[in-house]
């Protein structure tokens, strides 16, 4: 199979402080593609080189054939690609509504219209009204999204990128911040995605990790340490030494 | 004027620029401070050199460091009682809030002093020329420069050797860890701004006969300070020196050789430079 | 029930519910009553008709400027910029011959929004100082450039002879500012509903995301650059329009039109009304001018010193200007 999304080498330097090695990472359509590792070694900044938040110091980065290294994160979302944030990255004084409706305008390029009110576009907001009845926001619209609990705004970040109808979805720590049976229903979220979406994701959760995906790549100091299927992730000793065994203690 | 003179005359105008600016760049790249009202700091010891020399009769050179020392305790005291209450807040918050100092300002200098241009007579000693090479160089402007010089050279010693130098630098490059390491940051920002202000209120008094007094002094020079800080980059000493030196040379040069085109240049050259170097030229923190 | 489905139809025939959370543009009925107030000044206060008219301009100018700094938040210290080609543009045309108003008026809108969308080129790119200093910067370079080219634009001694021809060909301008009061509230009127519109719709509602949430709008796939080259250009437009305005109705163009003292003033206007409302402008512009009428007069240094104080005390205690503590205060009473 082909792969969706690819880097080739691709490295960050900040400074002297190489964030990212060399990194080499086929992604499979339709794939549940767990990235995992210990903190700081640069999966956040590999999310970033992916989206096009920073630009790599070398390597490319490819969707399909085609090589997406210099294109602005802006377009690489109309391509399809599109991430949420590891810290709520959202619209404090714009109402949850609002905010799923500007991304749903932003993803038919009709954003720019200054003719005609927001609440016009009738089918933008049905879409919006729907997609957060899904994520059991419905009652929160009309609130401002600054008033909204973490839990609350956690999923507003996840309804965003959902809005945006990505083939490839790049989760970085969804679950971060919100206590575990919550989390246990964001990630069905997730799961219920298509299957013609690629998710890949950031997580530290063990248990979410094993139960979501069906692929994992290592990440330890800005390189690829291993990557494989969870049963040989599981079992792998180096995996075990690095990060599992640290892992354990929560 | 040959090209000797307008190279001379620029370098002691960027000089005095720098020495005003210096402390800006510093708070700015520590607190992350717009202050349209640095300019003020540099009015007010004009002022008190004017009000000393003028009215108590002190000589000029004891009226320097009186500038610094009052300019000094002044930024002191409001930032304590008003700066820092907005570290936090927007940068339009903080433009807004520095502007409302200047029209303060301005309006007391008025009342005080009258709108017009304050005379200064300088002492004999610093009046008049001196022959170097076959070419004649005011001795004033040799003052100036030699002064910033070794006030230049004084602070970059200052702040790389010594343990206050230290912390200042350790709360440019990141104030919560500076705090973390037991930097008592408060007191940093405090007498750092005192230091920048004093600076400021040194070199308008060092300036009257250069740069010229009046109440509209902060309005007037506002531009050329900030341009000095944006272009040479905020929280350096040699940045905003080398982009003093360079306005003060096109500013001088321009004024001279191109006199219908005037300030024009200045700010075609800001816009440009800024174009190119989004941090300044020396510039991390924006 | 037959009564509920009844309603429910009669409903659905009167008006589509507009859904909670998102704009819908309907007018309050506290916004009638502003519009009626000048309206109601004409007949009621004739002798500050001219007065009225500077407010009706200044209003029009903090509107522009609202709309890239209250909506898009960029601050811009150089505002003025705009304002003065418009003015220079609509006077030069009238000195020039041709004194038709309303073509003046296009004719200063689409030099401005030219020159608008040049300088936003440049505006976008940097962080918040450098863009402070640009347009601060760009803002000083045309009073310099319509200083030093006093053959066309007459320097510091200002552009006079601006004649304008009747307006519609019917109303003559008169020295007592009858027609130029009528034609400032109806540009004022027009221009404020093309902005409510834009501020309501979709491009409103992208703007405001970046300035709420600049990081998040590339993520959502947002041409950020787009948006504010749009504004800007717009903005710059609306600002073209309020110089061209004045030129027209004062007869004379002043270097004052630009520069920083302008800047600034349209700037504190802005922040006392409060940014991002739209009336928070008009009612800053408003206040402003009256004040500044009624006290400037006595004494200009306590003038100065009074705004000076006002600004101090508006950003470390309302700074929301007016319209933004007003709005604290309703909130809070109904407990949101």
């Amino acid at each position: 199979m082909k792969p969706v999304l690819s880097t080739r080498g691709l490295s960050k330097f900040f400074g002297a402080f190489q964030a990212n090695k060399d990194i080499s990472l086929d992604f499979l359509p339709g794939a549940r593609h767990a990235l995992i590792g210990p903190n700081g070694a640069g999966k956040t900044t590999f999310i970033n080189l992916l989206t096009g938040v920073l630009p790599p110091t070398s390597g490319r980065v490819m969707l399909g054939a085609e090589d997406i290294t210099d294109v602005p994160q802006h377009r690489r979302v109309k391509k399809g690609i599109t991430r949420t944030f590891q810290i709520n990255t959202l619209f404090p004084g714009l109402t949850v509504l609002e905010s799923v409706v500007l991304a749903i305008a932003e993803r038919e390029g009709r954003a720019g219209i200054c003719h005609q009110t927001v609440a016009a576009q009738r089918h933008a907001v049905d879409e919006a009204q729907a997609l957060l009845g899904r994520l059991r926001l419905a009652d929160q619209a009309a609130s401002l999204t600054r008033s909204l609990a973490y839990g609350k705004q956690r999923l507003v970040e996840i309804a965003l990128a959902l809005a945006t109808r990505p083939t490839i979805l790049l989760l970085d720590e969804p679950a971060a911040g919100i206590p575990a049976a919550e989390s246990a229903e964001l990630f069905g979220v997730i799961a219920a995605l298509p299957h013609e979406v690629t998710v890949v994701f950031i997580e530290h959760d063990m248990n979410l990790v094993f139960r979501f995906a069906d692929r994992i790549s290592v990440l330890v100091g800005g390189a690829i340490l291993v990557e494989g299927t969870p049963a040989e992730i599981a079992s792998d000793p180096r995996v075990k030494e690095v990060y599992l065994g640290e892992a354990q203690h929560d | 004027m040959s090209i000797v003179g307008v190279l001379f005359d620029g370098i002691a105008y960027g000089s005095l620029m720098f020495l005003i600016a210096i402390g800006l760049s510093i708070t700015l790249g520590l607190m992350n401070f717009v202050n349209l009202a640095h300019g003020a700091f540099a009015m007010l010891g004009g002022y008190v050199s004017v009000i000393l020399l003028q009215r108590a009769g002190i000589p000029f050179l004891a009226a320097l460091p009186a500038a610094f020392f009052i300019a000094a305790v002044a930024g002191v005291v409001l930032e304590r009682a008003l700066y820092q209450r907005l570290y936090r807040a927007s940068h339009l918050d903080q433009v807004l809030f520095s502007i409302g100092l200047v029209y303060i300002s301005i309006a007391v200098a008025t009342y005080f002093f009258g709108p017009s241009q304050q005379p200064v007579r300088l002492p004999a000693f610093l009046q008049g020329q001196v022959e170097i090479g076959g070419r004649g160089f005011g001795i004033y402007r040799l003052f100036l420069i030699a002064t910033v010089a070794v006030l230049t050279i004084g602070l970059q010693l200052f702040i790389d050797r010594t343990r206050f130098g230290a912390a200042i630098r350790a709360s440019v490059d990141n104030a919560t860890a500076a705090a973390g390491l037991g930097i008592n940051v408060n007191l940093v920002f405090a007498l750092t701004f005192a230091l920048g202000s004093g600076l400021a209120g040194l070199g308008g008094a060092l300036g009257i006969d250069v740069l010229g007094l009046d109440p509209n002094f902060p309005l007037k020079y506002m531009v050329y300070f900030l341009l000095v800080v944006a272009v040479g980059g905020a929280g350096t000493i040699k940045g905003p020196l080398y982009a003093a030196l360079i306005l003060g040379v096109f500013d001088v040069a321009g004024k001279y050789y191109v006199p219908q085109v005037g300030g024009f240049v200045i700010y075609l050259l800001m816009v440009v430079l800024l174009l190119l170097f989004p941090a300044g030229l020396y510039g991390r923190r924006t | 029930m037959a009564g509920a489905r009844d309603t429910a139809i009669v409903t659905k025939h009167t008006e589509s519910r507009a859904p909670a959370g998102v704009a819908d543009g309907r007018w309050h009925a506290l916004e009638i009553v502003f519009w009626l107030v000048p309206i109601a000044a004409y007949f009621v206060l004739p002798d500050y008709r001219i007065l009225g008219s500077q407010i009706l301009i200044a209003g029009l100018f903090v509107l522009s400027l609202d709309l890239i700094l209250g909506y898009a938040g960029i601050v811009s210290l150089g505002h003025a910029a705009f304002f003065g080609v418009g003015a220079y543009t609509a006077g030069l045309l009238a000195v020039h011959g041709w004194g038709e108003p309303i073509t003046g008026l296009a004719a200063a809108a689409i030099v401005a929004a030219a020159v608008g969308y040049l300088v936003s080129l440049l505006v976008i790119r940097g962080s918040d100082l450098t863009r402070l200093m640009v347009t601060l910067g760009v803002g000083l370079m045309f009073w310099e450039l319509a200083n030093r080219a006093a053959s066309i634009t007459g320097g510091v001694d200002g552009l006079a002879g601006v004649t304008m021809w009747n307006l519609l060909g019917l109303w003559r301008f008169d020295i007592a500012g009858r027609t130029a009061y009528v034609y400032c509230f109806v540009v004022l009127f027009l221009m404020f509903l093309l902005a409510r519109r834009l501020v309501h719709s979709p491009l409103g509602l992208s703007l405001r995301g970046i300035r709420e949430g600049g990081k998040r709008m590339p993520a959502i796939g947002a041409p950020v650059g787009l948006r504010l080259r749009t504004i800007f250009t717009i903005a710059a437009a609306f600002a073209g329009v309020a110089g061209a305005l004045l030129a027209q109705t004062t007869q004379f163009v002043g270097i004052d039109t630009l520069g920083f003292p302008r800047s600034g003033e349209v700037l504190v206007m802005l922040v006392l009304g409060g940014a991002g409302r739209l009336y928070g402008g008009l009612i800053g512009a408003a206040l402003y001018l009256i004040a500044h009428d009624y006290l400037a007069g006595l004494s200009p240094v306590y003038w100065q010193l009074g705004l000076g104080v006002l600004l101090v005390i508006v950003v470390l205690f309302a700074r929301g200007g007016i319209l933004g503590g007003a709005a604290t205060f309703f909130a809070r009473r109904t407990g949101r």
